[in-house]
């Protein structure tokens, strides 16, 4: 098994933390992964992403060139990454915030309503946590619970309540897509 | 009956110094020595030695001592006294050493205040190398590298560290001396004296500027090197003090020449 | 101990050290490598120790120099310029042979070249690196574990031989967050005696120095030769490397740190195909690992070289063979990152005889 997951949006939608929330939960599953940040003057500027590998394997590179799957968080992201996406490969799209639709017949796109279910589960800021329970859900590269799991241990400061609001917020997403 | 008027101190080690006649390193190291003998603190202190004519302090101080690369003293300095702060930590450079290669150490060990005193030997030349134009260099004056003599044009001003240094926050102690005559010599010893004393309370940054006499590379008799230093370094490099705790009793008041908006 | 945590490399070398006792950091921020010093600023304070934001690079080795010349176990780190511009410092501690530990989180060169993970410094650390006949031991993890966990090591041989020991990784080691392990307990290093060597401020009798000069004639002499036989002892008796599948190996895929990962998966998935690849990677860069590469040099015919610069690590590789075998090279310098896919396909032509990367 190998996921070479690329996900990208605007700087302040927790790309980065949702990263690392996707890789802790690979590790605490026992699975080799790695998470890798675009660093350094390309952070400048809103746009945000990072890689990160999930796989039965030792992985080679932490760069992901050509990914498995896309989690498309705001419309330049998609515009940046969609070429790069393997054939076969699956795209999760927030549709609260893109309006452009995937123009690949070879993959499979799905569109949720990232951003607005955030606002239901009552946090915008849970949008990183609603791609990743629709990708978990999905994909099965990691577990719902390894997901819930990780969310103490990379919002080291969140509180209880916090915790649970993410909680929510990855069942929401992984629900759109049942 | 016989009475010691004088003897070296055992400050120094035994190894004759190689300074030429009339070199005024000789003397502040002397002074050096006696201080930090009188403090009682020879078996704690750490001397770092600079690149120049005095790139064999290691050799004359009767202490531990480090050599470091050229201009990085204050740096070094930084690094001992921040692991072994109850230590007396001196560094002595060169006007080559601190205020060209050195000049970003100088300032910024100033700027964060280390608890360390700079032993500042200002001659106004390269000696070492032969000669070559120093960053103290007088106007008109003739080196190596500047032999129709130091013009603006080329060279620019020659830099007073003890009143650049005056304009930060950061430095406890910065006081300008000679060792042209007795009675300077009585002066600087207790200018470094007080430096270290102020080291040794945890006080902060302290620096002793020296104006010394350099007759090989001026080209000229030790007598007419001390004229030189009378007549043409202590005009443009002013003795004094230039900052001092205000808290000391041996401070002068300062006289405060714009009242700050509070 | 056991605990597996998920760690950025540079976050994983910076509290590496702090475990292996490291007390005293002086640094200035570079790109990719300033969650180093960021780290430190907080962390080191909570063990006592002391973290200074330098004025310069060259101001921060020359702290290191006089921080470690009283004993203290001491870092810096920087990436490609900035190491260059420490370069000096450095040269000083071999000869004064004071135990420094520092990291290059090497970047796109030369010039400014770029913040891209890059492999272009190695001649640069294998070499000594500054002016003058000098080595420093050089170690280089393939892994976030390893940046870790490699401090220990380069500690303890730090103060055994009197040398400096550094980690040279790269733009990926140092950014990447992966699982690390550390396989050692935290060090005091308070338990540690106050070496002989280091400045103390002591009797007269007792009086050290520390320098890298001496002026008389043959002596400085001397005390190259001196240093060689430390350098000898450490050829001898430090080489450490990584071997795997070599027994029926066809062709040896060799590379370092990053590279070496990337030869290492693409040995596994040629295994699956059947393709019989034996995989070399050099733990310590210098002393290099010569006799594993003399030994395989006997039997395998073929190597392939795999470095994200332009053909530096393929010279030892080359020392080492001694015209035995046919090196081929794939270089990807200045944030070129070799994939799986190009490599393994690489390795498929050049064992099917395509001579098109075969350098000697």
């Amino acid at each position: 098994m190998y996921q070479g997951i690329i996900m990208s949006g605007f700087g302040g939608q927790g790309i980065i933390s949702g990263g690392i929330m996707l890789a802790y939960a690979g590790m605490i599953e026992g699975k080799n992964v790695t998470f890798f940040p675009a660093y350094g003057a390309e952070m400048r500027g809103g746009t945000a992403n990072c890689s990160v590998v999930v796989s039965s394997d030792p992985v080679a590179s932490p760069v992901v060139g050509s990914p498995d799957s896309l989690l498309i968080m705001n419309e330049p992201s998609l515009a940046r990454f969609e070429d790069s996406l393997k054939p076969d490969g699956l795209m999760i799209i927030n549709s609260s915030l893109v309006n452009s639709r995937s123009t690949r017949t070879d993959i499979t796109a799905i569109e949720i309503p990232v951003s607005d279910l955030a606002e239901e589960v009552g946090n915008i800021k849970t949008a990183n946590m609603v791609i990743l329970g629709a990708y978990a859900k999905k994909t099965g590269a990691v577990s719902i619970d390894a997901l819930k799991n990780s969310i103490a241990k990379v919002y080291l400061r969140a509180s209880e309540s916090m915790v649970e609001l993410n909680k929510k917020a990855i069942d929401k997403g992984a629900e759109a897509v049942s | 009956m016989e009475k010691v008027v004088f003897e070296r101190t055992k400050g120094l080690t035994d190894i004759p110094m190689r300074y030429c006649p009339g070199c005024g390193h000789g003397v502040v190291h002397r002074l050096v020595a006696e201080c930090f003998m009188e403090l009682g603190v020879q078996e704690k202190t750490i001397g770092i030695g600079p690149v120049g004519c005095s790139v064999f302090a290691d050799e004359y101080f009767n202490v531990d001592m480090i050599q470091g690369a050229h201009g990085r003293g204050p740096a070094i300095a930084t690094g001992i006294k921040r692991c072994l702060p109850d230590r007396l930590v001196f560094s002595y450079q060169g006007d080559g050493d601190l205020a060209s290669i050195g000049a970003a150490e100088m300032l910024h060990s100033a700027m964060r205040s280390e608890n360390i005193t700079i032993i500042f030997i200002n001659n106004a030349i390269y000696g070492m190398t032969g000669g070559q134009m120093a960053p103290t260099t007088l106007l008109g004056m003739k080196s190596t590298t500047s032999p129709s003599g130091r013009t603006v044009a080329a060279n620019g001003y020659p830099i007073r560290v003890c009143e650049l240094l005056s304009a930060m926050e950061g430095p406890i102690y910065l006081e300008r001396v000679s060792v042209d005559k007795p009675a300077a010599v009585v002066k600087a010893k207790k200018a470094i004296k007080r430096a270290f004393e102020y080291q040794l309370e945890g006080r902060g940054f302290t620096l002793v500027e020296i104006l010394s006499q350099c007759p090989t590379d001026w080209h000229m008799t030790p007598l007419q090197a001390i004229e030189k230093i009378r007549k043409d370094l202590i005009p443009y490099y002013p003795l004094g003090i230039y900052r001092e705790p205000q808290d000391d009793k041996r401070a002068k008041p300062k006289k405060v020449a714009v009242e700050k908006e509070s | 101990m056991a605990e597996r945590t998920l760690m950025k490399g540079n976050e994983a070398v910076a509290e590496g050290a702090v475990r292996a006792g490291c007390r005293f950091f002086a640094g200035y921020p570079i790109t990719p490598q300033n969650e180093i010093p960021e780290y430190m600023s907080w962390r080191l304070p909570e063990e006592g120790g002391t973290f200074i934001q330098a004025e310069s690079e060259v101001a921060a080795i020359n702290m290191l120099f006089g921080a470690s010349s009283v004993g203290t176990r001491v870092m810096t780190s920087s990436s490609s310029p900035g190491i260059s511009l420490k370069q000096e410092g450095i040269s000083y501690c071999a000869t004064a042979e004071l135990p420094i530990f520092y990291t290059n989180v090497v970047r796109g060169g030369p010039g400014l070249g770029n913040i891209a993970p890059s492999q272009g410094d190695y001649f640069q650390a294998t070499r000594g690196g500054g002016h003058g006949d000098y080595r420093v031991i050089v170690f280089a993890p393939k892994t976030v574990e390893e940046m870790a966990n490699f401090p220990r090591i380069c500690y303890e041989l730090a103060f055994k031989y009197r040398i400096p020991t550094m980690v040279l990784a790269d733009g990926i080691l140092g950014q990447m967050m992966e699982p690390v392990t550390f396989d050692f307990d935290p060090i005091d290093p308070s338990v540690f005696k106050t070496p002989d060597w280091a400045l103390r401020g002591s009797k007269p009798e007792e009086r050290r120095v520390i320098k890298s000069y001496d002026l008389r004639p043959g002596k400085m002499e001397q005390w190259n030769f001196r240093l060689e036989k430390k350098y000898d002892e450490i050829r001898e008796k430090e080489p450490r490397y990584e071997a795997v599948n070599i027994d029926d190996a066809d062709i040896i895929l060799t590379g370092y740190g990053t590279a070496a990962r990337v030869c290492e998966s693409v040995m596994a998935l040629g295994r699956k195909d059947g393709l019989k690849i034996g995989y070399v990677r050099p733990i310590t860069l210098w002393p290099f690992p010569k006799s594993i590469f003399k030994e395989l040099g006997e039997k395998v015919e073929k190597f392939f070289v795999v470095e994200m610069s332009l053909g530096q690590y393929i010279e030892d590789v080359k020392l080492s063979l001694n015209g035995k075998s046919e090196i081929y090279l794939h270089k990807r310098p200045a944030g070129g990152i070799p994939t799986g896919e190009e490599v393994l396909e690489l390795t498929r032509k050049i064992l099917s005889g395509d001579k098109l990367k075969l350098v000697a």
